[in-house]
């Protein structure tokens, strides 16, 4: 059982005491628990079953304008009173920050919505082993198909986050993921593709049979590759790749990076960074949405920002610190976005596929090729050749390489946007790019 | 033993009782111990003209393990306690519920050991620590005003594990580790670049830093910041391809050494698992993999199992001569623990992994290969890389390259991400220098989600043909 908020909010405020009480001028505190139970599958048997049970607290001191923190899994009093005692005498120790403060007090969240985000049903180990036997025997249906692993989780979580302020409030979320990794083979090739399925409520998880035979033919589709020539081509990113790119954004205007100087999208708030059609929206209060939130890790109020307008770059995801520093107010981004999304384009997959006679659809990419200090890109890539609309033939070790600033303008985006993971994207076309191959 | 956790001291389960416990879950299992850990780690961080972070973690826990055949049962919790030992045990035994095993209780042991018993975070004072970290800053302020952005941080740990098995064998460690790392961002009409190096291992900080070293660290991470500014865009296409001493060997790390670990070739999922004893690579390539080599960052004294480390031969001459093995994919295989099951931490299972990875020296020189090549980029340094081990298809990301052009180093090129074929890269090595050198302490590998400390070497080598994915076509 995961620990309730009464016991949390004890142990929270026993700590914000100690803190004030050993000279702390602020502080602030998280106390989590989460409990998470998983079982594995590997070729339709067993192999692995694990149970987590996670206490964890982390705590900010400051003392003035000096800060410091400290984070511990041993909760007993005896270890939190030394622990608590050293944060505060190391932040004594630490330089002054003028920006350093907890959020203001008027910018707290101040209601806590229910936004669906907990559900009390609890699926045993044996029943998840009637799904994964259900899942796995989808996945390994064709003889092509010759290793699957398989795995499904339940996680319960809850959590306070308290401040010397007098906020003080938490809630449960909950998640049930299913996900199966299969490895198919022939006499050129062995590859490897996956599919998932991550929900707050049970009974909305993928079917069993869906999952696994997506996963089977996604990695059946991609055995006996070729390689391709380096040339200018139009590339169209998978769903999967395509929220990638939208996160990589949002890293480029995180105040962090914007008040640091080391982000392409440095001051370009009210400029045109995307083509004309793009919009893109931030919702925390998304019913049962897997990013959604009532307040950011500070506390701070959270409200839905339209971040691109028709192109136009319209906010930064503003934290306490940093909006201070760059004198803007925090809009509750402290600890990244919410449920981050590209609004749908208006023209459907299938059409998005024919704008161009040739193009490259890329399913999956390797590599930490991109640079938001210069907007490079450039990352190692799978996928499919795509002549007129059809799919011919799969494509692998090759690299694909272009730069945001410019990629950001040569997007179009079909209308097939759906809420699978936290950050989400339609399936997107990006004209103009380089792939190198042979 | 001056720093060794007494992990049942402030806990109401004495060592018998949980020894206890322990066998009496474990008993008709085929391996499996009780891991506990306590660790200590600090962060120091100067960012922006200021001390941004200084954090303190102290983390506490342990996790059960029990094995039958091929199934694994896992529970970890943070709470070294009667009951909560008591419920993982429940918990394992619900996991494996006819078990038939006979308890493997051969564990190899040694008395070598490979970094002192010292805690690095108390070593140094916090006001000590500060006033270097403000030296850096203001030292590479004063290299001119292109400097536009200085990060630098300390990261110091003491990690402490015991490993408890079935009949009460104990083996225990206790693992210092630091890093010092420096990041500086430079600008040039309008251009913005970004240069980082940094030094590691398992010794005090003060063994990195001496002599004002710290300050080479800084020069090195200018040095390449300035050659980025000059950069202009990387090539696009296959070419010849020098890599440096070094660092670079993270190809060797991602290309052939994932695909070599026990896991993934029980299961034959890598695209190496058919080809033990055959040719994988140039006559003249030899790989190991060493957990042995005083206080670098990827030795252990033992492995997370408790298993001694040792230097293993992968690749021997061109030849595939072993797999990396923890106990469970070693037994599964008929063969034994190279000493390379290794965790995260407590809240992870043990899984087969690289220590130090080093590919040793040839005959060639560094100049011989530049003169080889008509067309091609000279690789200096990387940022990262990621492999696809059921395909073998991995990536690594140049932070600092340069173009050969008719024998001759020319300009400065782009961060471009390189793409090959793991079987089949070894083979299109045609020279191995004789400068083998290692990385400066700096790698973390990641796998399954855990990411662990880990050390590469590697010589200059030529490779014939490899994808270089710049944008110049």
């Amino acid at each position: 059982m995961v620990k309730d908020q009464e016991f949390l909010k004890k142990k929270a405020s026993y700590c914000l005491d100690l803190a004030k009480k050993l000279g702390a001028t602020d502080s602030s505190v998280v106390v989590k628990n989460s409990v998470s139970e998983t079982v594995n599958f590997r070729n339709k048997k067993l192999d692995e079953a694990n149970r987590s049970d996670d206490l964890g607290i982390s705590i900010i001191t400051y003392v003035g304008k000096k800060k410091s923190s400290i984070s511990s899994s041993n909760l007993l009093s005896d270890n939190l009173n030394i622990l608590i005692e050293k944060c505060v005498e190391t932040t004594k120790n630490t330089p002054e920050d003028e920006f350093n403060s907890l959020p203001d007090k008027d910018l707290l969240a101040r209601e806590v919505k229910d936004l669906d985000l907990y559900d009390d049903s609890h699926i045993a180990n044996d029943q998840k082993i009637d799904y994964l036997k259900k899942l796995e025997a989808a996945a390994s249906n064709d003889k092509k198909i010759v290793n699957t692993e398989s795995s499904f989780t339940q996680n319960k979580s809850n959590f306070v986050l308290a401040n010397s302020k007098g906020f003080c409030d938490g809630y449960k979320t909950s998640s049930f993921t299913a996900s199966s990794v299969t490895v198919a083979k022939d006499e050129k090739s062995m590859e490897r593709d996956y599919e998932y399925s991550s929900k707050c409520f049970l009974k909305d998880l993928d079917d069993a049979d869906e999952l696994g035979n997506l996963a089977a033919n996604q990695t059946i589709r991609k055995l006996s590759p070729k390689k391709i020539g380096s040339e200018k081509i139009a590339i169209i990113f998978d769903k999967r790749i395509a929220k990638g790119i939208l996160s990589t954004f949002a890293s480029a205007i995180s105040s962090s990076a914007i008040s640091r100087g080391t982000s392409f999208l440095k001051d370009k708030v009210n400029q045109k960074i995307f083509s004309d059609k793009i919009n893109v929206f931030d919702k925390p209060d998304m019913l049962k949405g897997l990013g959604s939130r009532n307040f950011d890790s500070e506390g701070v109020k959270t409200d839905t920002l339209k971040l691109v307008d028709h192109g136009i770059l319209k906010h930064y995801l503003i934290d306490t610190y940093n909006g201070k520093k760059l004198n803007l107010k925090s809009n509750g981004r402290c600890g990244g976005t919410s449920n981050l999304y590209f609004e749908n384009g208006n023209i459907c997959f299938k059409d998005l596929l024919k704008l161009n006679s040739k193009s490259l659809y890329i399913i999956e990419t390797i590599g930490h090729g991109s640079n938001i200090v210069t907007g490079d890109y450039s990352v190692g890539a799978t996928g499919f050749l795509v002549e007129n609309g059809e799919f011919k033939y799969p494509i692998n070790e090759i690299t694909i390489a272009g730069n945001f600033k410019d990629m950001f303008q040569n997007i179009t985006l079909a209308n097939d946007l759906e809420f699978k993971y936290a950050t989400n994207a339609p399936t997107m076309l990006i004209e103009g790019m380089v792939v190198a191959g042979k | 033993m001056s720093y060794m956790s007494n992990f049942f001291e402030k806990s109401d389960v004495s060592r018998k009782e949980a020894e206890s416990i322990i066998s009496d879950t474990l008993q008709k299992c085929d391996d499996g111990e009780l891991y506990l850990e306590n660790s200590k780690s600090e962060s120091i961080l100067l960012d922006d003209n200021k001390i941004k972070n200084s954090s303190y973690n102290s983390d506490l826990g342990f996790g059960f393990r029990a094995i039958s055949d091929e199934v694994v049962a896992y529970s970890h919790s943070n709470e070294i306690s009667k009951n909560s030992l008591k419920q993982s045990s429940e918990n394992l035994k619900s996991t494996l519920k006819s078990v038939k095993g006979t308890y493997n209780h051969e564990i190899p042991k040694s008395n070598k050991k490979y970094y002192d018993n010292i805690n690095p975070i108390e070593q140094k004072s916090l006001n000590e620590k500060i006033k270097i970290l403000n030296d850096v800053n203001d030292y590479l302020r004063s290299k001119g005003d292109k400097v536009k952005q200085v990060t630098a941080n300390f990261l110091g740990e003491q990690k402490s594990v015991e490993i408890i098995r079935s009949g009460g064998e104990t083996l225990s460690d206790v693992r210092p580790l630091v890093r010092f790392n420096v990041s500086v961002m430079m600008e040039k009409d309008g251009r913005k670049e970004t240069g980082v190096y940094g030094v590691g291992g398992r010794q005090s900080y003060e063994s990195y830093l001496k002599d004002e070293n710290w300050k080479s660290v800084c020069d090195e991470a200018l040095r390449i910041a300035s050659v980025n500014l000059e950069s202009k865009p990387a090539p696009a296409g296959e070419m010849k391809v020098v890599l440096g001493p070094g660092w670079p060997a993270i190809l060797i790390h991602e290309a052939v050494g994932h695909g070599l670990e026990g896991d993934f070739n029980r299961k034959k999922t890598s695209a190496f698992h058919n080809l033990m004893g055959q040719k994988v690579a140039s006559e003249g390539v030899t790989i190991i993999d060493d957990g042995t080599i005083d206080n670098r960052r990827g030795s252990l004294t033992i492995d997370d199992e408790g298993t001694p480390t040792e230097k293993t031969v992968l690749i021997e001459n061109g030849i595939l001569k072993n797999f990396m093995q923890d106990r469970l994919n070693a037994r599964l295989m008929k063969t034994r623990s190279t000493g390379s099951g290794r965790r995260e931490n407590y809240r992870h299972i043990v899984l087969p992994r690289m220590r130090n990875t080093m590919m040793l020296s040839g005959k060639q020189t560094q100049e011989e290969m530049i003169k080889a090549v008509d067309k091609g980029i000279f690789a200096v340094s990387f940022g990262g890389g990621q492999v696809d081990i059921t395909s073998g298809k991995f990536v690594f990301n140049c932070t600092e390259a340069y173009e050969i052009v008719n024998g001759k180093i020319g300009s400065p090129i782009k961060g471009a991400t390189l793409i090959g074929d793991g079987p089949s890269i070894l083979k299109e090595v045609s020279m191995v220098g004789n400068d083998m050198m290692m990385d400066p302490g700096i790698g973390t590998c990641g796998k399954a989600g855990q990411g662990v400390p880990v050390g590469v070497a590697q010589p200059s080598i030529l490779i014939d043909k490899m994808t270089v994915g710049g944008t110049k076509l």
